[in-house]
């Protein structure tokens, strides 16, 4: 299981890398995955471990997710 | 060639700017179609400029900046997306048709619009401005800067009337973005339109908009936007509401070089000289006989540009004899900026503009100083 953060936009997704890089944060963009969303967009993905520290740099970085889930992938 | 059109286009660009855009064309994918490493790097190399501009306009995030071809794209997108018939907008003569245009267009569909005249030195009266304030006027929609006489308004001042009154403030900087310092939370601006290939000194094809949090446009443009692909509406979003279609990746890589270029340079180092230029050239050229120049100069703030005529000569023929004997290269005509000529009284003759670069150099001004000389020496030919 991962936890998958999507994000309204691209600008906000790239918002959230940039902001991981800086912050130490692990993860990875990756195309959202068919059981979250059937459209397309990018989404991160990280350890289900790192919840609380990716909240903690998104709200740092005002960055607003879309929807926070945790899935296969 | 000495090149001296820089408020039509900056020839000159910074190697980075150049570095950039092949190093894209050599690597980039498509931004936001997929998460191959192609995409992302897109994706990331545009982010960094929109970043880089969110920073150089003082913009609360980067998603507040959306790309767009070039200013007009983006006066037409706030223009025709913020106002409905009834509504009332305040504009100046200062302005170039590209402000211009969409306001007649929007007038045609019961748009009600004033537009504030000048003095003979071209500059535009504050409490006129607020005069012409109604109750249902939404907006004023403004140059920073005269791509004509480079006179500039004082944005402050505008931000505080249209602050105190509760109405949009658009400004148009795509005479002064990468030369004079913009604020637009500082100076109140709702949206402010900016193109890359002039004072930014990116490619051409570049240019955005800064839309400030809660200010909505109705987009222009609708399509592809890489996210939410089974909605039947376009998202709604800043910075992809205004980006529909595939972005300039190219271009936007040299854009985002050349704002990096400005800080690293600073703006105040490059204002200083490209003003010092421009008054070393108006103190050559003002003395000469014949000569008319236009705007006003006993103040600080300018673009910088000098545009003036030689006696009754034609703008276009003396801007020819220029490039053609001197291979100094200007604009003559009528700059887009019809009712600026007309409070000007220079419709029939245009203006021949010199407009300047921190690349230009003072030895290329004394050779343009000499050349007016000479020119305005000469007799009229038949």
């Amino acid at each position: 299981m991962k936890l998958v953060v999507t994000f309204h936009t691209t600008a906000d997704a790239m918002a959230m890398e940039k902001a991981c890089r800086e912050q130490d944060a692990p993860g990875r963009l990756i195309p959202v995955p068919r059981v979250i969303s059937a459209g397309c967009g990018l989404a991160w993905c990280a350890p289900l471990s790192e919840r609380e520290h990716l909240g903690a740099v998104m709200k740092e970085y005002g960055i607003e997710e879309e929807a926070l889930h945790e899935c296969m992938v | 060639m000495i090149y001296m059109d820089n408020a039509a286009t900056t020839m000159q660009k910074p190697e980075a700017v150049k570095q950039a855009v092949l190093a894209a064309m050599d690597s980039l994918g498509n931004a936001g179609r997929g998460a191959s490493s192609p995409a992302l790097d897109a994706s990331r190399v545009i982010y960094a400029a929109r970043d880089a501009l969110a920073r150089l306009f003082h913009a609360e995030s980067p998603s507040r900046i959306a790309f767009t071809a070039n200013s007009t794209e983006s006066l037409n997108i706030a223009i025709k997306g913020l106002f409905a018939p009834g509504d009332h907008v305040i504009t100046t003569v200062l302005e170039h048709n590209s402000v211009l245009r969409p306001l007649y267009e929007c007038r045609e569909r019961g748009l009600e619009l004033t537009i504030l005249g000048c003095d003979e030195k071209g500059n535009i009266s504050y409490d006129e401005m607020e005069r012409a304030i109604r109750d249902n006027t939404k907006a004023v929609v403004c140059t920073h800067a005269s791509n004509l006489t480079g006179n500039m308004i004082d944005p402050y001042r505008v931000g505080a009337i249209t602050g105190r009154h509760g109405i949009l403030y658009v400004l148009d900087a795509s005479q002064s973005a990468g030369v004079w310092p913009i604020d637009v939370q500082k100076m109140g601006i709702d949206v402010l339109c900016f193109t890359g290939h002039k004072s930014l000194l990116g490619p051409q094809g570049t240019g955005g908009m800064y839309v400030r949090t809660g200010v909505e446009i109705r987009p222009l443009l609708s399509g592809g936007s890489g996210v939410d692909t089974y909605n039947p509406r376009h998202p709604s979003q800043m910075p992809t509401a205004l980006e529909a279609g595939t972005l300039n990746g190219h271009g936007i890589a040299g854009l985002g070089a050349a704002v990096r270029y400005l800080e690293e340079t600073g703006l105040d180092r490059i204002r200083e000289r490209e003003l010092s230029l421009m008054r070393r050239f108006y103190e050559g050229v003002s003395r000469v006989s014949g000569i008319v120049v236009y705007g006003d100069f006993t103040v600080r703030e300018r673009a910088p540009i000098v545009s003036f005529n030689i006696r009754d000569y034609d703008s276009s023929e003396v801007s020819d004899e220029l490039n053609e004997t001197y291979g100094i290269v200007t604009r003559p005509g009528a700059h887009c900026a019809p009712l600026m000529h007309r409070a000007l009284g220079t419709v029939e003759q245009g203006a021949v503009r010199f407009s300047f670069s921190h690349f230009n150099t003072e030895e290329e001004v004394d050779a343009a100083i000499q050349a007016v000389k000479e020119l305005s020496q000469e007799e009229k030919e038949v």
